[in-house]
């Protein structure tokens, strides 16, 4: 089953309620997904030349801060100085002036039982297992601040539940998506991408459909041009949404039998599996709301007109 | 006029309370408040009562409704009407996929869109659209009429049976054995009495008919033994 929800914030004057907004929207599709739950967030920017890596591990005892420390005693680092870093329960976000490459390389001699969720310059992914709403709790959701963020509710029926299980998923920088559904062409594309230099981190068939997005980007498409070749090429069941650092986009496939609505006002833009993840947001009872076509790209990015692209 | 506000009750008292009408009916007029988009809102009415739901409702809103005049002044999730056996369900903005799915009468209304699968095996119910329907729609239809004062999507009526559809705008589509069919006086009047019931403003000289051409397997003689 599993439920999906996003928020896109159109007005800057939200962007410090995003969490408090979007918070509801999960726990609302709780029923659709009681396994595991996960979001990704959109924010805290960082600047040009400078990357931020989130990362997770099991053991809630983990020592981030001599992670930390050994980064900055890494030759290189300028100064010897501490990196920019938090914690946040499980999960820790560093924000490093460095490549994704030698990050990872150092995160993996570091911190090898850590586990990379998401690299880019605005997203933060946080998932984990249990109910949508200790999820919530657990990360302090409703206190975070962005532009954008999308979800996802699991009922697990593809492969096991574990957070490695959980949506979104990230293939690339600042890419991520959520899936309802299933494809069915995922083993045969997940090798035809690996030839290509995509990596993936488990055998889960929404992380294809992601690594399909990273793939077509890298390759100079745009995301409008990626996600309607994603159409043609993704067989399946699927609602997807996506985000990238200043993009939000929606796609269901041709037969459409996952479900998705879709609201927007001049403040926002929200999807959901289901309407009631939507009634609590402001002006909703206003709100332009309407079921999305089918194979048709809906898309708002910052650096294009608002709106919906046929 | 009873009053339920789903802020405050549950879907399940009110329904129960609806269901209460069918041995007596000593309160005929309803009003819910705060639908919320919770699923299954005046389900499985069976009594001359008059429902009217302010707000948007989840999935299968006023399903296998008998008798009974459901109004719903917001959007529908899926399933609203499925399988009706009689009476009235109106949807003042649009509806989700599969409105009056498999249902056998009474009229569904949808003065908005309706996404796709409008009107699946559908087995005698009549169904007016003020918008469009998306594709799908009117799929292995039996019996009754689907009005479409807009548009349809891909493959509408594929594998039709006796059922009836009148479409004013474009079809992307027509499904498998679907085709157009000429409108006789018969369908102009049957037409007209129809959107006089759901109370629209429409010509019915605007439309066009589309029906089965009864050209698939089960429709051939020949293979009557196969059943």
């Amino acid at each position: 089953m599993c439920g999906i929800v996003g928020l896109y914030l159109k007005d800057p004057a939200l962007e410090p309620r995003l969490g408090e907004l979007f918070a509801p929207m999960l726990a609302a599709m709780s029923d659709r997904g009681p396994d595991s739950a996960g979001f990704a967030i959109y924010g805290d920017e960082v600047g040009p030349g400078r990357i931020k890596l989130t990362l997770q591990h099991e053991d809630p005892a983990f020592d981030w801060s001599a992670i930390a420390s050994a980064l900055a005693a890494r030759s290189g680092n300028t100064a010897g100085s501490e990196p920019d870093w938090f914690q946040n329960a499980t999960a820790a976000v560093f924000k490093l002036a460095t490549s994704e490459g030698e990050a990872r390389a150092a995160f993996s001699e570091l911190a090898p039982d850590a586990h990379i969720m998401s690299v880019g310059r605005s997203i933060e992914i946080l998932k984990g297992v249990g109910r949508p709403q200790a999820i919530i709790e657990r990360f302090n959701l409703p206190a975070m601040q962005g532009t954008h963020s999308i979800g996802h509710t699991r009922m697990a029926t593809e492969s096991a539940v574990s957070m490695a299980g959980s949506h979104p998923f990230s293939t690339g920088q600042d890419l991520c998506l959520v899936h309802n559904g299933s494809l069915s062409n995922h083993n045969w594309l997940r090798k035809r991408l690996e030839k290509q230099g995509i990596r993936f981190e488990t055998e889960n068939d929404s992380e294809v459909a992601a690594g399909y997005l990273t793939w077509r980007l890298r390759a100079g498409d745009s995301l409008e041009q990626a996600l309607h070749k994603g159409l043609e090429d993704l067989d399946g069941f699927f609602t997807l949404t996506i985000g990238t650092r200043d993009g939000f986009a929606v796609i269901r496939d041709p037969v459409a039998c996952k479900p998705a609505v879709l609201a927007e006002t001049d403040q926002y833009v929200a999807m959901a599996s289901e309407y009631r993840a939507l009634v609590h947001l402001p002006g909703i009872e206003q709100a332009s709301v309407w079921e999305p076509d089918p194979a048709r790209v809906y898309l708002w990015e910052r650096t294009q007109a608002l709106g919906a692209v046929a | 006029m009873k009053t339920i506000d789903l802020d405050h009750q549950s879907v399940r008292e009110l329904n129960q309370g609806l269901h209460d009408q069918a041995s007596a009916c000593t309160e005929p007029e309803w009003l819910v408040l705060n639908p919320a988009g919770k699923h299954a809102i005046a389900c499985g009415l069976n009594a001359k009562l008059s429902v009217d739901i302010q707000g948007h409702a989840g999935y299968y809103c006023a399903g296998m409704n008998q008798q009974a005049s459901v109004t719903l002044h917001g959007n529908a999730g899926q399933g609203v009407a499925e399988n009706m056996m009689s009476g009235l369900v109106r949807v003042r903005g649009n509806a989700s996929q599969s409105a009056a799915a498999t249902a056998h009468g009474g009229l569904l209304v949808v003065e908005g869109d309706a996404a796709a699968r409008c009107g699946i095996s559908m087995k005698g119910v009549d169904i007016v659209v003020g918008g469009s329907v998306g594709h799908m729609s009117a799929f292995m239809a039996q019996a009754g009429r689907l009005v479409v004062c807009g548009d349809a999507g891909e493959t509408l009526g594929d594998s039709l049976y006796e059922a009836r559809i009148y479409v004013k705008g474009k079809v992307a589509s027509l499904g498998a054995d679907c085709i157009e069919k000429p409108m006789r006086d018969e369908h102009l009047a049957e037409l007209r009495e129809l959107l006089n019931r759901a109370g629209i403003d429409a010509n019915p000289s605007d439309f066009r008919r589309y029906g089965s051409a009864r050209e698939l397997y089960h429709f051939k003689v020949d293979n009557a033994a196969a059943y």
